[in-house]
């Protein structure tokens, strides 16, 4: 069934088609925006589910389309897109959250009057979406990820006449191109190495065994092999996209614009990409020299590619050990297992360490709720990372595809009630929510306890617990399994804060609310429409039902995505267990502590301050304040760039300008020597030659000047002169 | 038709302009445009009839000055076609954004067109002398049209513009006279020349003179101080020609002559020159980050730009010439697109180009179809994928990263600044704060000048800006449209010299 193959294109050519008919369409006409989108992405949606029974039928086998875009010289750059499980899962997520999230969008945006415009970009950021996990060449996927930077900019600063907003889509667009740039340049790095972008092209592509061993035995000067450097330049790229530290910033930022783009772009699918992309290229993370034989091993010379994605690093994860007994993998396998990750995963496992770490700490100490939400996306993004380092593709995705459904629940929850509390968002204005928005406190409980990973039930708990396994059996340190499990803690601990706040006490509506002599609150929050409450009810079902297809017992996700049946398993190791023990006891410890802190006492004012902020005062304010990394950019960065913007200019006006002036004045100064020159000298010489000449003009016209007395007085003269002469002689 | 024919029709448009009634500039400004899209006709000519990109075909050829080895020829490859096509289209554009010029509208058509003979004359030359006639027949009507239709400062970026132009001219006559005489060919031709190998000692001195003094035009570091302000004070259609044509006539110099003619030379000043192209590029971004007045911040972007087809240029590598060629149009259509809305949509109506008074006019809601244009273009500028100027620049670097790892490394935070600057002076110029509602502004005399004007962009403006974004995206999507010309034509005998010494792999 190559068919579904041949149409996969359409799956973000539909939404592109419809941003394309959205923005010529006048504002004024609102009704056709939101079926036509959500139409195009339905469509999408079938297409993606027939592609992934396509890719599960044969997990391991990559099919990849591409066709040349341009050449030069005798060299062509070739895209094309892939369809392999891991595409396809993440095409049916995409489809699918973003489907729901633009139902909940026609009552979030209903009163905008830019309701039209707002469906375009959405629409147009889906289609970049969907190019992105669909491309089957690095540069289409660069062009991809660069349009959806684009159409980020232009829904975070949507309420443009914000200046807020306006700031944080600039600062989100230039963050995150910093980024881009060493993905351009490991992408540079890579064609110049290997002479192509696609990834996979029946053993000619970059992901596959022949270009992976010349990368990885190619060294450059400081002994690093090429696979190592790209890897990292386009980790580069990753940590901007997805709000890594330290260019983690702008994403809590980015919560300026209107909450369906948080839940779309920050928190379910954008920020993702970048998780998405290290999956992608995994193999090129663990490319080894040693790792030669065995990836040649896992890409039999058939007609079609053979998937490099059960790459070496997944046999580190005993979980996935059974799985290369069943395949019968070459004893190679196995031995690699035991040698120490490559620079790119330490990297990798240690940035993601330390950012679920830092954000998940930093979200205790935020009162917007938007904002604590936008700090836990950051964490569980490392997260992710932890997972993709420790574990290989299988791990990191399944917390990436867990995380879409349940925080895009979290944030059109947190949608649902900004807009019954009337666009308030300081949740210390909230309180007892629960009575009067049952179905949105529902939805949000699950997303709650998905998130915190309670046991059990929810999918968050397994794709977290997968991650804290892989990370305590790493053969690397185990440095980033404990800052991990800190991490899970603090995650329960601000989940519960949150929860406590918005939906129990009383409520604590603003104090101008009160006004004019009522006792109770002009406006009530009141629960939202069903078009915003429904979307809410698919997500916490799919938040909960995920849970079938990771388990330990019937790991379907993860053997597909390592590219093997799936299958089910009797027994469960013991490392497994114990595992799970303990990510129990690391949500147990949070819920708890939050428990203690925020339920048994309830903040029943607005300016109650938080329990910890009073116990440890210094330690709360470094939080608060994010731990005034803004500041410090600021600080450093941002005023060099200023200084340097100010030097060239300087240098233009001042060095070059001063340059030209100088010169200028030297032909200036020139030229009036050289007129004063002919004016005084050879003027002057001139003037006084004319004059001599003149005069002696002159005297010599007085002997032709035409007075005949003169001539005969001449004449008399000569020849009483002729006449002496001769008498003298 | 042929190409010669855009030479014919320019030359025979800035008459006619002579000849048309002065009262009634409609007829002008008809007879202009007729001219213009019969000389973007005349540049697709020699596509359409089939000509051979690859082969630099003789189009008109005749003796001038035998004596002393000068010819009238002209000749066209697939360089030149893409060259002529953009010239063509910037022709026809900014016809379009001068549809307003009330002050002796003939004059100024005249001196468009004889302008655009000077343009297309270079680029379809094929004798140095020749070509070198037609570069400077160009300055001339530039300077006159700054001077006498510009905006403040007029006199000022005419002079400056028109010596910066006379250094280089007096540089790149000094290196075409070495090439022909010194070494003893004996003529101009670029044929003849292109088969001659000069001897690596000359190459050493003669070409700096040539690239050098071609790439004052294009903006080089650090002669590109003429461009900003020549820029910000030429009339709409002038900056768009400037931008858009001029810039390139230096550019494709330094290709014809520099780097064609004399790769080792070019191998030897590549690391010097290279880098002053990449300082070029970061240099251009960072001042344009402080300037207040939009035009200067559209001028030092170009400078930025063109950075990226020197660095192009001086790779030497068929990816990076490619992309230098890619990039000398894409940076001509939306150069030319950020010229003509920050000229004539934004200056034309709130006679300010202050980025400080521009945020109080809360211009988004007053034109909206300018602020969406300029958002375009000005993604289209920072190398969004999609628009054309990212395919150049992918190319370029592609192409410098096999050269100077470290020079486009350094060009990747031009990037980087490159969307810092074009996304400030999009948010002041239409999005800042000063939207009604929010916070009522006092109603300044400005303010109520814009409100009461119409406001309205009036059609030629709309097709004009509509075109560009179009070939824009056409040729970001598509790249092919132009690399089919482009590449083979590095593979014709003019580049011999070049694949002779290693370069074009």
């Amino acid at each position: 069934m190559t068919g579904v193959l041949d149409i996969l294109w359409l799956i973000p050519a539909l939404p592109l088609l419809v941003s394309a008919i959205l923005s010529l369409t006048p504002a004024r006409v609102k009704g056709g925006a939101a079926p036509l989108s959500i139409g195009a992405l339905g469509l999408g949606f079938l297409i993606a589910c027939a592609a992934l029974a396509e890719a599960v039928s044969d997990p391991g086998q990559v099919r990849a389309h591409n066709f040349t875009w341009f050449e030069f010289g005798s060299s062509a750059v070739k895209i094309g897109w892939v369809l392999d499980p891991l595409s396809a899962l993440m095409l049916v997520m995409v489809t699918f959250v973003a489907g729901w999230i633009f139902v909940f969008s026609i009552g979030y945006m209903s009163h905008d009057e830019n309701f039209t415009r707002f469906y375009c970009f959405l629409s147009l950021f889906t289609s970049a979406m969907l190019g992105v996990v669909m491309s089957n060449s690095l540069l289409m996927l660069f062009a991809c990820w660069e349009v959806m930077g684009l159409a980020s900019y232009l829904l975070i600063g949507f309420w443009h006449h914000r200046p807020s907003a306006a700031a944080a889509a600039r600062k989100a667009f230039i963050y995150t191109r910093i980024g881009d740039i060493g993905f351009l340049l490991g992408m540079l790095w890579l064609y110049a190495e290997t002479g192509t972008l696609l990834l996979y092209d029946n053993g000619a592509g970059c992901l596959e065994a022949n270009a992976l061993t010349q990368l990885a035995g190619a060294a450059i000067s400081t002994g690093m092999a090429a696979s190592t450097g790209i890897a990292l330049l386009l980790f580069c790229g990753a940590i901007g996209k997805s709000g890594q530290i330290p260019l983690h910033v702008w994403l809590p930022d980015a919560m300026e614009g209107p909450t369906p783009v948080s839940a779309l772009i920050h928190a379910a699918t954008m920020v993702a990409a970048g998780v998405f992309l290290m999956a992608r290229i995994h193999p090129l993370s663990t490319a080894t020299a040693s790792a030669k034989p065995i990836v040649t091993a896992t890409a039999p010379a058939n007609a079609t590619a053979q998937s490099a994605q059960p790459a070496v690093r997944m046999e580190a994860a005993p979980k996935s050990q059974a799985h290369a007994e069943a395949a019968a993998k070459p004893t190679e396998a196995g031995g690699d297992s035991t040698s120490s990750p490559t620079l790119t995963l330490n990297v990798m496992a240690w940035v993601g360490a330390l950012t679920a770490l830092l954000a998940s700490l930093v979200a205790v100490a935020q009162y917007d709720i938007k904002r604590i939400l936008a700090y836990s996306t950051v964490s569980q993004l490392g997260f992710m990372f932890l997972g993709l380092a420790t574990g290989g593709p299988a791990v990191g995705v399944f917390h990436l595809l867990t995380h879409a459904f349940f925080k895009a629940l979290l944030f059109l929850g947190a949608g649902s009630v900004i807009h019954g509390c009337h666009e308030e968002q300081d949740i210390r204005r909230m309180g007892g929510l629960w009575r009067r928005m049952p179905a949105t406190f529902g939805t949000y409980a699950v997303g709650m306890m998905a998130l915190s990973g309670v046991p059990l039930l929810f999918s968050g708990f397994w794709s977290k617990d997968e991650i804290l396994h892989s990370a305590l059996a790493w053969s690397g340190s185990k440095w980033p399994f404990a800052l991990g499990l800190v991490a899970a803690v603090a995650t329960a601990f601000y989940m519960t804060r949150q929860m406590a706040y918005v939906f129990f006490g009383p409520h604590r509506g603003h104090p101008a609310m009160y006004e004019q002599g009522h006792r109770i609150p002009v406006t009530q929050p009141h629960e939202s429409p069903m078009v915003m409450t429904l979307p809410l009810g698919v997500l916490a079902a799919c938040a909960i039902l995920l849970t079938v297809v990771g388990t330990p017992m019937w790991p379907w996700l993860h053997s597909v995505l390592s590219g093997h049946a799936p299958e089910v398993r009797r027994e469960v190791s013991v490392g497994v267990l114990f595992a799970m023990l303990i990510s129990i006891l690391a949500a147990g410890t949070g819920f708890t502590a939050g428990w203690i802190c925020y339920m048994r006492r309830r903040a029943s004012g607005f300016n109650d301050g938080d329990p910890l902020q009073t116990r440890i005062p210094s330690i709360w304010r470094c939080l608060e304040s994010r731990g005034w990394i803004d500041e410090l950019y600021k600080m450093s960065f941002g005023i060099w760039t200023a200084a340097a913007g100010r030097f060239c200019d300087w240098l233009d006006r001042i060095v070059l300008g001063g340059g030209v002036r100088m010169i200028q004045n030297a032909a200036l100064a020139t030229a009036w020597m050289g007129r004063l020159w002919d004016e005084f000298f050879l003027n002057g010489g001139f003037a006084r030659g004319c004059e001599q000449t003149r005069n002696s003009a002159d005297r010599a016209s007085l002997v032709q000047n035409g007075q005949i007395q003169r001539y005969l007085r001449i004449l008399a003269g000569a020849l009483a002169l002729v006449a002496l002469w001769i008498i003298w002689k | 038709m042929t190409p010669t024919w855009t030479l014919v029709i320019c030359l025979l448009g800035a008459i006619l302009q002579q000849f048309m009634p002065r009262t009634e500039p409609k007829f002008a400004r008809a007879t202009a445009l007729l001219t213009a899209f019969l000389s973007l006709a005349a540049a697709f000519s020699g596509v359409v009839n089939g000509m051979d990109p690859g082969v630099f075909t003789t189009l008109t050829r005749a003796p001038w000055v035998p004596g002393l080895g000068i010819e009238f020829h002209l000749a066209a490859d697939g360089i030149t076609h893409c060259m002529l096509v953009l010239t063509g289209i910037a022709a026809v554009a900014g016809v379009l954004f001068s549809w307003n010029v009330e002050h002796r509208v003939r004059d100024f058509f005249s001196l468009y067109f004889l302008l655009l003979t000077g343009c297309f004359g270079v680029f379809l030359s094929a004798d140095l002398f020749l070509l070198f006639v037609f570069y400077e027949l160009a300055i001339v009507p530039k300077y006159l049209l700054i001077a006498h239709w510009g905006s403040k400062n007029r006199e000022h970026g005419a002079m400056k513009l028109a010596l910066y132009s006379f250094v280089g001219s007096a540089l790149v006559f000094a290196g075409i006279l070495a090439c022909a005489w010194a070494s003893g060919v004996g003529s101009f031709s670029l044929q003849e020349l292109g088969k001659h190998a000069f001897p690596p000692d000359f190459q050493r001195w003669v070409f700096p003179l040539l690239f050098v003094g071609f790439a004052v035009l294009a903006g080089m570091f650090p002669f590109h101080t003429w461009a900003p302000t020549g820029h910000s004070a030429a009339p709409t259609a002038a900056s768009m020609l400037l931008a858009g044509v001029v810039m390139k006539l230096g550019a494709y110099g330094a290709l014809r002559a520099g780097v064609a003619l004399m790769p080792q030379g070019a191998a030897m000043w590549q690391m010097p020159l290279g880098m002053l192209a990449a300082i070029g590029i970061v240099h251009g971004a960072w001042v344009a980050l402080t300037q207040r007045d939009i035009k200067y911040i559209i001028g030092y972007s170009s400078v930025s730009h063109m950075g990226f087809a020197l660095l192009g240029l001086l790779s030497l590598s068929s990816a990076g010439l490619s992309g230098a060629v890619l990039q000398m149009f894409s940076h001509g259509i939306i150069g030319g697109l950020l010229f003509a809305i920050a000229g004539r949509m934004i200056y034309d109506r709130t006679h300010t180009r202050e980025l400080a008074e521009l945020e109080g006019l809360n211009l988004q809601k007053l034109m909206p179809f300018a602020a969406v244009s300029f958002v375009l273009a000005g993604f289209a500028s920072m190398g969004m994928p999609g628009f054309s100027g990212f395919a150049a620049e992918a190319h370029v670097l592609a192409g410098a990263w096999k050269s100077f790892p470290s020079l486009a490394i350094l060009s990747g935070v031009g990037i980087v600044l490159g969307a810092a600057f074009t996304l400030r002076v999009v948010h002041r110029t239409f999005y800042a704060a000063g939207a009604g509602e929010v916070e009522p502004s006092p109603a300044s005399t400005k303010e109520k000048q814009a409100h009461g004007e119409a406001l309205v962009i009036s059609i030629p403006e709309r097709l004009g800006a509509m075109g560009l974004i179009a070939v824009a995206l056409a040729v970001g999507l598509w790249p092919r449209l132009l690399l089919d010309w482009i590449v083979p034509a590095l593979e014709s005998p003019l580049f011999e010299n070049l694949r002779k010494s290693g370069g074009l792999q």
